[in-house]
């Protein structure tokens, strides 16, 4: 039976590593959690996401999630933002493209172009 | 929807943009029954509000927060021939009170019923999401027994500077729970 007592132990060998994870995190990989994100599939790429950049090693990346990206036929999207760069969507995303997204893209800096599709910016519905 | 654990994590959505501090999601089971309780302490709707959420067709795109995420839930009860009730109490109308409670209720053994599905992967979707919300779950099994999770007891026992969606600490979360389950 896991105990909370594990959570203090967490907290102990953590301590140390917060303050310097916090500068980090330059790379936002943000997925779209509304409803048809959902019914589209969003739950297991999220948490593809949040495995593959602790896997990879990718530290200066975080997950977060948002709201309606306005394109719901195209769900699951996940979009990326970096510093300094132009923001990059993915569309159609499943949990298995999601490794190489880490790999070639987060640590790699090169955008997969296959799936990223050329829309108006702030489109708001209409897809 | 293809799992009821995937209408949970849409309508919490509801509830974290009510800005909620304290989301409970209470899952009662039996051999024929299912009742699945989300009980929010956000700002709480308008009766007016109340009155519409369950139309899909009255929603505007500024509030879009609400949705399909209603309708969807309400079938999947309905075609059990369950029922889903909303109540809920605004800041003005109650100000020690307040919040929403979305109460389904499906029969199991219905051909229609949805699976309730990846329920563990919901909770960890809504911790890695919103870590300064608590979330306190339970699930009422059909053998008596309860599987429980609180995030204000991990809380207490992570201190401030570790934040809740940690990946060590969604692991514990994601393993106390399958431990649990029996998983």
């Amino acid at each position: 039976m896991k105990s909370l007592e594990e959570l203090a132990a967490i907290r102990n060998k953590m301590k140390d590593r917060v303050a310097i994870r916090e500068n980090n995190g330059d790379i936002r990989i943000v997925v779209g959690m509304a409803t048809c994100g959902i019914a589209a599939g969003a739950r297991p790429v999220l948490n593809a996401f949040v495995e593959e950049v602790r896997k990879q090693h990718a530290d200066n990346a975080t997950v977060t999630q948002t709201g309606c990206i306005g394109m719901c036929r195209l769900e699951p999207i996940v979009e990326v933002f970096e510093g300094g760069k132009e923001r990059v969507t993915y569309v159609k995303v499943k949990p298995a493209m999601v490794p190489r997204i880490v790999k070639e893209h987060i640590l790699g800096g090169k955008p997969i172009s296959r799936n990223t599709p050329s829309v108006p910016q702030n489109n708001n519905g209409g897809y | 929807m293809k799992e009821l654990s995937l209408n949970i994590l849409d309508i919490v959505q509801n509830s974290i943009s009510a800005e909620a501090s304290l989301i409970e999601i209470l899952l009662a089971e039996t051999d024929e029954t299912l009742r699945i309780t989300i009980k929010d302490d956000g700002r709480g709707m308008s009766q007016d509000f109340l009155a519409t959420v369950m139309d899909p067709f009255s929603t505007t795109r500024k509030t879009r927060k609400v949705g399909m995420g209603i309708p969807l839930f309400k079938l999947a009860a309905e075609q059990t021939g369950g029922e889903l009730t909303i109540t809920s109490r605004t800041r003005d109308m109650s100000p020690e009170d307040h919040g929403t409670v979305i109460s389904a209720f499906f029969y199991k053994n219905h051909m229609d019923f949805t699976p309730l599905g990846d329920v563990v992967s919901t909770l960890i979707s809504l911790i890695q999401g919103c870590p300064d919300v608590d979330f306190l779950f339970e699930h009422e099994l059909p053998n008596g027994e309860t599987v429980h999770l609180d995030t204000r007891e991990m809380r207490e026992a992570l201190g401030d500077e570790i934040p809740l969606n940690s990946f060590e600490v969604l692991e514990w979360a994601r393993e106390s729970l399958n431990e649990q389950y029996g998983f």
